[in-house]
């Protein structure tokens, strides 16, 4: 491993490959040019690669989040050191979905090295491009593209350098192993290592380049690194507890913070009395800024017993509190759609009158939380006027400019964001609040202060993702196919919200309403409240086509992609024969679904208690495909991840609520899946070399709520129509 | 009212002032700076700050310093008290860190060393345990990245290499 970089607080940097104890720093900002001296010498590239270059390996379909300007390009560095090492900075995070082994894994295949030759700093706003934030699955196929054109560029720019020097044609050169050789005569040994070249090219100055556009990387025929199983590069920190995550930095040198909390979602500070909070013992600092109050003190428990001394002075304006609960909720958001009632109306409500198969079904997902294992932590510092952040988020740059607003920093440049590889994410922690607050801590203790966010503050406060009512409406015509498709997602949002399913006439919109809680980003997002939907309703078709609900699907749907991975779910699944030797209490149901460009189908067993109150999943068989597999066992982790995250959507995750306030806000109320709820998993990775790798850290969550609905219709005749699924919501 | 006690964590005796009420997590954290056992609820609901005491599996965000330390001027005596960074030998890593790392049972680590713990914990009192055994004796430890899977093989093989039986 490299040295380890200093920074202000003698904290390991962000390569992930932290096993020594850190060592001491020195406490001064670092700048660029000292990181890069820290690195040795050897040989810096930028590369620029223009977005519209990497059409080719963008998803066909789906809807990623909007582009920001930084996305517009992606630039990647990359740093050849005197020893051959290789660093590649990127602005994308690690929250266990296993970006880091996949850019090291990019870079080593077309520099053609060893990945353990490969470091990656990851999310430095002082090191690392702007990559516009970790988000929508965008790493596979935007980011790691064009980490393959920069390391391409640079074995380019190797080779050149190297025939230069030994005065031989390009094409008598190749890289293979951190050298240059040239294979055209064997009989005399010439090579040169990469660091021999990049100490040497360095001589003349750092290299930036904009790569041409017909830029070669590897074909999938020719990956030795990429399409193989490179372990998690720090795995070893993180079964001996020696990596560092955001609540982990500072070390002796913080205060620990903590803050007061509203008693419900809205509610506005009108007073508090500061003084008891500065009597408590170990209390180093007091703050309030508007509505924000805060301490730092020796200790968190200090820190804890000063904001509860607050709590009993405080006193709140709970008028704007929003009056709905975990019941109503659903009616509310009708109620307060935007647009009004013709938002939600059907254009085709004659053909459904006249129909004689039509349906009009309405859906219904609960508020979720992310629960992240790590909660929103940050350590913030000042040194002067310039502050350093460590904090777990997925979106460094926007974080520092959220920290520039926030505290009156009057450059951008004064503010570093570093993200450590932190303790899970799954879409929650997209913004800087916990960073901001630690930050204002530490302005006003004079001193580095470290926040991390109580469990019932993690449930409370992080946003949470949105409550959905789903319309589903529509008719078939005579020969079975569908006439007529309505459907309307309120609130829950736009994602996979597009029915692969052929209809005549299709109106299909996502409306907004007033939220009564925050809200925000999720793993997937609303993909999972579509599907559930979708998936349901077509199911609900099928019966009134008296058709079988696969064959019915497979009647509706054109993509060969969907239909692959939906043939391989019931194939697999054993979903013939359980229809048809279908026992008492039994049942089995599929759903197939697309989301950022990959596919996901899932065929569920359910076992209905005999009282027919409850029932167990004993079985799922879930099928994935994301284009060519760049690492078979990460992407195998996300699949079984993601099915049973799934899964606690589909059977136990809700947010109970009553007028802003949160009332099960830990692990013993709010229920996750646990490992015995891990039921029987048959799940199949459908490689697909022949086209393009997509993110697989979202989709395979939507599949396998509705494939459980669906599965219980077959054993009860019982339609649930709200996730979680409850046979008995009492 | 502050007092004084003495604590025993991976072999090594620390001598510290402090608030009796504090969790033995918050000692091991703030004062010991030994990172590697985490907050994941404060309430024991989770398990992502798992230690061992005297050789069996406690959470230490939901047991006071006093419960564990030797008090000063008291009859209380100190436990033993291991975490996650005691252990490994040296290099050498416990059977239990090893088939982690064997079977990539991880996805962003948070959770990690509370699981090693308490399969360490579980392997002690059972060197064989059967499948139903390793789900009752994790069950309470959250992974929310749902990595389970590969943590029932992990332990798996830790058994079968004998890693909880010394």
């Amino acid at each position: 491993m490299n040295t380890p970089i200093s920074d202000p607080l003698g904290n390991p940097t962000s390569t992930g490959q932290v096993e020594d104890e850190p060592e001491s720093g020195e406490q001064t900002q670092l700048n660029r040019r000292q990181f890069l001296q820290s690195l040795g010498a050897g040989l810096l590239l930028a590369v620029i690669v223009p977005v519209d270059a990497l059409a080719q390996e963008r998803p066909p379909r789906g809807s990623g989040p909007n582009r920001t300007a930084n996305e517009a390009t992606l630039a990647a560095r990359l740093h050849i050191n005197e020893h051959g090492r290789i660093t590649v900075m990127t602005g994308k995070v690690e929250g266990g979905q296993g970006a880091r082994a996949q850019i090291a894994q990019a870079v080593a295949e077309e520099l053609r090295v060893s990945p353990e030759m490969i470091d990656v700093i990851m999310a430095d706003t002082a090191l690392t491009p702007d990559d516009g934030g970790t988000h929508g699955s965008q790493t596979t196929p935007r980011t790691i593209p064009a980490v393959r054109r920069a390391a391409s560029a640079a074995r380019d720019l190797l080779l050149s350098a190297a025939a230069a020097k030994l005065g031989v044609a390009l094409g008598e050169l190749e890289a293979r192993n951190g050298q240059i050789v040239n294979v055209a005569n064997v009989r005399i040994k010439q090579e040169l290592t990469y660091g021999q070249i990049a100490t040497d090219v360095a001589n003349s100055k750092a290299f930036t380049a904009s790569p041409s556009r017909d830029i070669q990387i590897s074909a999938v025929a020719d990956w030795k690194v990429l399409g193989t199983s490179v372990p998690h590069p720090n795995a070893r920190a993180l079964v001996t507890g020696r990596h560092f995550y955001p609540s982990d930095y500072g070390g002796p040198l913080v205060l620990h913070g903590a803050v007061l909390r509203p008693p419900a979602y809205r509610a506005k500070l009108k007073s508090v009395d500061l003084e008891p909070a500065k009597n408590t013992p170990d209390v180093a600092s007091v703050v309030r800024d508007g509505d924000f109050v805060g301490v730092a003190a020796r200790t968190s428990l200090a820190a804890r017993r000063a904001i509860e001394s607050l709590e009993k002075s405080a006193e709140w304006d709970t008028t704007a509190v929003v009056p709905a609960n975990t019941t109503n909720v659903y009616d509310h958001l009708r109620q307060n759609v935007r647009g009004g009632a013709d938002a939600i109306k059907n254009p085709y409500a004659d053909e459904l009158t006249r129909s004689t198969a039509s349906l009009r079904s309405e859906y219904r997902v609960a508020y979720i939380q992310h629960a992240p294992m790590e909660p929103r932590a940050a350590v913030a510092h000042f040194d002067g006027d310039r502050l350093t952040v460590w904090t777990g988020t997925q979106h460094p740059f926007d974080v520092r400019n959220e920290l520039v607003r926030a505290l009156n920093i009057d450059s951008p440049d004064k503010v570093r964001v570093i993200v450590p590889d932190f303790g899970g994410g799954f879409g929650g922690k997209h913004s800087g609040e916990v960073a901001i607050e630690a930050a204002r801590l530490a302005r006003a203790a004079g001193y580095a202060v470290r926040l991390v966010w109580t469990r019932a503050e993690e449930f409370a406060w992080a946003y949470f993702r949105p409550a959905g009512v789903m319309l589903a409406e529509a008719n078939l015509a005579e020969d079975g196919s569908i006439d007529s498709w309505f459907y309307r997602n309120i609130n829950s949002g736009n994602s996979g919200i597009a029915s692969p399913y052929r209809a005549a006439r299709n109106n299909t919109q996502f409306v907004q309403s007033e939220a009564p809680l925050r809200q925000g980003s999720y793993r997937a997002l609303a993909a999972t409240a579509n599907h559930f939907a979708r998936e349901s309703f077509i199911d609900e078709l099928a019966v009134l086509a008296k058709d079988d609900p696969l064959n019915f699907r497979l009647k509706h749907l054109g993509d060969e992609r969907m239909i692959a991975v939906l043939r391989a779910a019931a194939e697999k699944g054993g979903y013939a024969a359980t229809r048809l030797l279908k026992s008492v209490g039994t049942g089995v149901g599929i759903a197939c679904g697309t989301e950022k460009g990959s596919f996901v189908a899932a065929c569920a067993k359910v076992q209905i208690a005999p009282d027919g109150k409850s029932f167990r999943v004993t079985h799922i068989c879930q099928t994935y495909e994301c284009g060519k597999i760049m690492n078979p066992a990460n992407c195998l982790s996300q699949v079984q991840g993601g099915l049973i995250m799934g899964l606690g959507g589909a059977l136990y995750e809700e947010v109970e609520f009553d007028a802003g306030v949160i009332k099960n806000g830990n692990f013993t109320d709010y229920r996750v899946p646990r490992i015995a709820d891990l039921p029987t998993m048959d799940i199949h990775l459908l490689d697909r070399p022949d086209l393009p790798s997509v993110g697989a850290g979202e989709t395979p969550i939507i599949a396998i709520a509705p494939a459980i609905a669906n599965a219980i219709y077959h054993a009860t005749g019982k339609r649930i129509r709200q996730m979680p699924i409850r046979l008995d919501p009492a | 009212m502050d007092a004084t006690f003495t604590i025993r964590v991976n072999g090594n005796e620390h001598r510290l002032t402090t608030d009796p009420d504090r969790p033995l997590l918050d000692v091991l954290r703030e004062d010991l700076h030994l990172n590697g056992t985490h907050y994941g609820c404060g309430a024991g609901d989770c398990g992502a700050c798992s230690v061992l005491v005297d050789g069996k599996r406690i959470f230490s965000c939901s047991t006071a310093i006093n419960e564990v330390a030797e008090v000063a001027g008291t009859e209380a005596a100190g436990q033993s008290i291991t975490t996650i960074e005691g252990l490994s030998n040296g290099a050498k890593l416990h059977p239990v860190q090893q088939a982690f790392l064997d079977e990539g049972a991880f996805q962003c680590g948070y959770c990690t060393p509370g699981m090693i713990v308490a399969a360490t914990a579980l392997l002690k009192e059972k060197p064989s345990p059967s499948d139903a055994e390793i789900i009752e004796g994790m069950n309470g430890n959250i992974c929310r990245c749902c990595g389970y899977a590969r943590m029932i093989s992990a332990i798996r093989r830790a058994a079968e290499q004998n890693g909880g039986a010394k």
